[in-house]
């Protein structure tokens, strides 16, 4: 590609493109799937972290609708456990867009006590609570996520327009047929839809697109010096939630984040990946799968995040 | 960990990389899963941690013991996704798969053969490049072998490949293979389907999966990786043969709503003022800047003065690109109008000769009121009449009132508007549409536009 763009700088940028490879063709249709979803419904929403998917899919709603602004509102469920530096690039990436940001806080659940905190003090699976309640206050009637298939067995079988019902949940057993591109986005009063447009994308394609476009990311997606310690064979950052055991050692090891959640189970990973070709070299080289490599959560049981997705998570 | 890095696509093969996909159909046992699985583990789609889990998993169930078999892991494990499909041993839903060689990204849709096969099937092969359908070669052609086959050639799927697997079991026997392949040539000339590859494989022992096997020298054709890396894409084959369609999805008029970027350059928000494009995929064909288009069904025309993608401008656009395309008139066009070539296309229709795939436990009867979603358009439909039901095994229509769940039938359907609908058997898009439930909303049938209906057809419709 380097060499090609030094050849011929201008054609390389607008010349009509006849062989159109796969990222091409996974941009076109996750743009197809975004625009179906907002000619269809009254008031979509994006689920937006900061994370390197949701960053993706936003860049790719910007491309949609170019040379209009984003016509949607974005939401994040806060767990309380957020990385500072994601919510900083949160509120910078809302504001350079002109987009309307909608919060829905985990840690105002606990303090109301309607939710209690877990006894491993995970917060990722009391996001449901919040993401419905938001979802219902603000009368959404499709949600965007940057769900993908590839990251766990449960994901691979969600249809791109996924159904919910009043409880927010899946019904794996009992989706609709997804035929040709054409998505049927109808729901009854109650219902609402997930709407996955980067659903075939895999997290080798995220990173390729990332460099492609020169889409910015928080700083932790790329290797830094940070004080880390070892809990079940991945590196967890010291931090306010996220509390060395006194026999655990903490260390300055140069990591990178490949997932950035909640903090409390998030997990880096050793790296010197310093730049986002770095990054795709690391990714294509991997060993792990990303949300094996830095998800305690889905370690739980096999069918972790096919229990989840049942009771409303994204 | 080298061994993997070693076979890694390089970066510079990745830009070139296009997309593939592909669907698996088979029946029980015949062994789908564990092809899947193969394919995964021997591309090295697999990661370590994953196949761990697999791992251990496969030996509390007694795989991997001193039996001799080179198989360590319950492959079909890796691709079960649901709890009950593990407890039960079963595939339940439709999956979908991402690997990647150097030469291709592969999007599986894993098509569970026992239950509602025809709706897997129907789903899995509507954007499958490739359908790879499996027979058992202790069994042969089994009366679903030939279903699955009509189901492909009435979607028009442009490869079909068969693979004949367990073919270990036979001794690696050609006389097999060879019987087994003549039974599914005839079946395929039956029903007008060419071009069909047959394949002896064993998913289990990865015989002709990924390599070429030393068991089957009498076996002079590809591995089934290198045909799905080197059979031509559904756009490849049809670039250049079908005429430019365009569903309008929106129109892209920010007015005051312009992207913060570009309002508050000096005099970008000016010269984006009367910024008005049409925003759609292409379904067919190709655009380029100063082409003549007609818009259906108005049937008005103008010519392309501009195609927009985010902030680039391109003179060309090929299917299946999503652009937003300038008009040189102003003409009313909205969501759900069809751009066309002009003289292109013949007239819009309000009556619809279709067939009909019924997905849905809920049973198709006459006079059902339905929604006929096609491109971006949902209007009304009254089912009139079904035409006659399609017996898979004879691949001839019978007599029927009523369609059930699975049920391949033809129908005539009268629009509560016109739609510019085109035979399926020429326009993979604009012949396709789904009927939508206007009750629950839910999807009933997959349909596919047949010519207009023949004399013995017409009879039947004026009732």
């Amino acid at each position: 590609m380097s060499t090609q763009l030094t050849d011929t700088p201008v054609a390389a940028v607008d010349a009509p493109l006849e062989t159109l490879n796969s990222l091409d063709l996974l941009e076109s249709e996750a743009i197809h799937i975004i625009r179906e979803v907002v000619a269809e419904f009254e008031r979509p929403a994006l689920l937006f972290s900061g994370g390197k998917d949701s960053v993706v899919m936003l860049h790719l709603a910007t491309k949609a609708f170019w040379p209009g602004k984003v016509p949607f509102p974005v939401l994040h469920v806060d767990t309380g456990h957020n990385f500072p530096e994601v919510i900083d690039f949160r509120d910078r990436t809302v504001e350079r867009l002109g987009l309307r940001l909608e919060v829905g806080s985990v840690q105002e659940f606990i303090d109301s006590g309607e939710l209690s905190e877990r006894a491993d003090g995970t917060r990722n699976p009391l996001q449901t609570v919040p993401l419905l309640d938001a979802i219902a206050k603000n009368k959404f009637d499709a949600v965007f996520g940057g769900g993908r298939r590839d990251e766990d067995k449960a994901r691979a079988k969600e249809r791109i327009l996924s159904l919910r019902d009043e409880f927010g949940q899946w019904d794996p057993r009992n989706q609709r047929p997804e035929l040709w591109n054409l998505y049927n986005g109808r729901y009854t009063v109650g219902q609402h839809v997930r709407a996955f447009p980067i659903s075939n994308w895999t997290e080798l394609d995220i990173w390729r697109y990332i460099a492609r476009e020169n889409i910015e990311l928080p700083g932790l997606y790329y290797a830094h010096d940070r004080e880390v310690y070892e809990r079940d064979g991945m590196w967890r950052a010291v931090g306010p939630v996220s509390e060395p055991r006194p026999d655990e050692e903490v260390v300055i090891k140069q990591v990178r984040y490949r997932t950035v959640g909640d903090m409390s189970c998030t997990g880096a990973v050793a790296s010197d990946a310093t730049t986002v070709h770095d990054v795709v070299r690391e990714v294509a080289a991997s060993t792990l799968t990303e949300r094996g490599a830095t998800r305690a959560d889905d370690r739980i049981s096999e069918a972790a995040m096919e229990d989840r997705k049942k009771d409303g998570y994204f | 960990m080298s061994t993997i890095t070693e076979t890694l696509p390089e970066q510079a093969a990745l830009e070139q990389s296009t997309l593939f996909r592909f669907a698996t159909a088979g029946s029980v046992d015949d062994g789908k899963s564990t092809l899947v699985g193969r394919l995964l583990h021997d591309s090295k789609a697999i990661l370590a941690d994953t196949l761990d889990a697999v791992t251990r998993t496969s030996v509390d169930r007694g795989f991997g013991g001193e039996n001799g078999s080179t198989q360590k892991i319950d492959l079909a494990l890796l691709t079960d996704g649901l709890r009950a499909e593990r407890e039960q041993g079963i595939t339940i839903d439709v999956a979908y798969r991402y690997f990647a060689t150097d030469r291709r990204s592969f999007i599986l849709a894993d098509c569970p053969g026992h239950i509602q096969y025809t709706k897997n099937t129907v789903t899995g092969a509507s954007t499958a490049d490739a359908v790879v359908v499996l027979i058992d070669a202790r069994k042969g052609v089994l009366e679903q072998t030939r279903r699955h086959l009509s189901v492909l050639r009435l979607l028009r799927v442009p490869n079909v490949i068969v693979a004949v697997n367990k073919i270990d079991l036979t001794g690696f026997s050609e006389d097999v293979f060879r019987a087994i392949e003549a039974d599914v040539q005839a079946v395929a000339s039956g029903i007008g389907l060419t071009d069909i590859v047959v394949i002896p494989v064993s998913a289990l022992e990865g015989d002709n999966v990924v390599e070429r096997s030393a068991y089957t020298p009498w076996y002079t054709g590809a591995s089934l990786l290198d045909l799905l890396e080197t059979l031509p894409t559904t756009d490849e084959l049809e670039r250049g043969l079908e005429p430019f369609r365009f569903p309008v999805q929106l129109v892209i008029r920010p007015q005051g709503a312009l992207a913060p970027e570009l309002a508050l350059a000096d005099d970008a928000g000016a010269s984006f003022r009367d910024y008005r494009a049409y925003a759609g995929q292409l379904a067919s064909g190709d655009v380029s800047v100063g082409d003549s288009i007609t818009v259906l069904p108005s049937g008005r025309t103008a010519t392309v003065v501009g195609i927009d993608f985010a902030g680039r401008t391109l003179e060309k656009a090929v299917a299946p690109q999503s652009v937003a395309l300038r008009l040189s008139e102003e003409i009313d066009i909205a969501r759900g109008d069809v751009i066309a070539a002009t003289g292109t296309f013949g007239e819009a229709r309000q009556d619809l000769y279709a067939e009909l795939c019924w997905l849905s436990d809920k049973p198709l009867r006459e006079g059902a009121k339905v929604l006929i979603k096609h491109g971006s358009k949902t209007v009304q439909g009254l089912v009139r009449a079904v035409t006659g039901k399609l017996e898979l095994e004879s691949f001839a229509y019978g007599q029927a009132s009523g369609l059930g769940l699975n049920d391949i039938g033809t129908a005539q359907i009268r629009l509560a508007s016109a739609l510019p609908i085109e035979a399926y058997a020429r326009h993979r898009r604009t012949g396709a549409f789904l009927v939508i439930d206007p009750q629950d909303g839910n999807t009933l049938a997959a349909g596919m536009v047949r010519d207009h209906p023949g004399d013995h057809e017409d009879e039947r419709y004026a009732i």
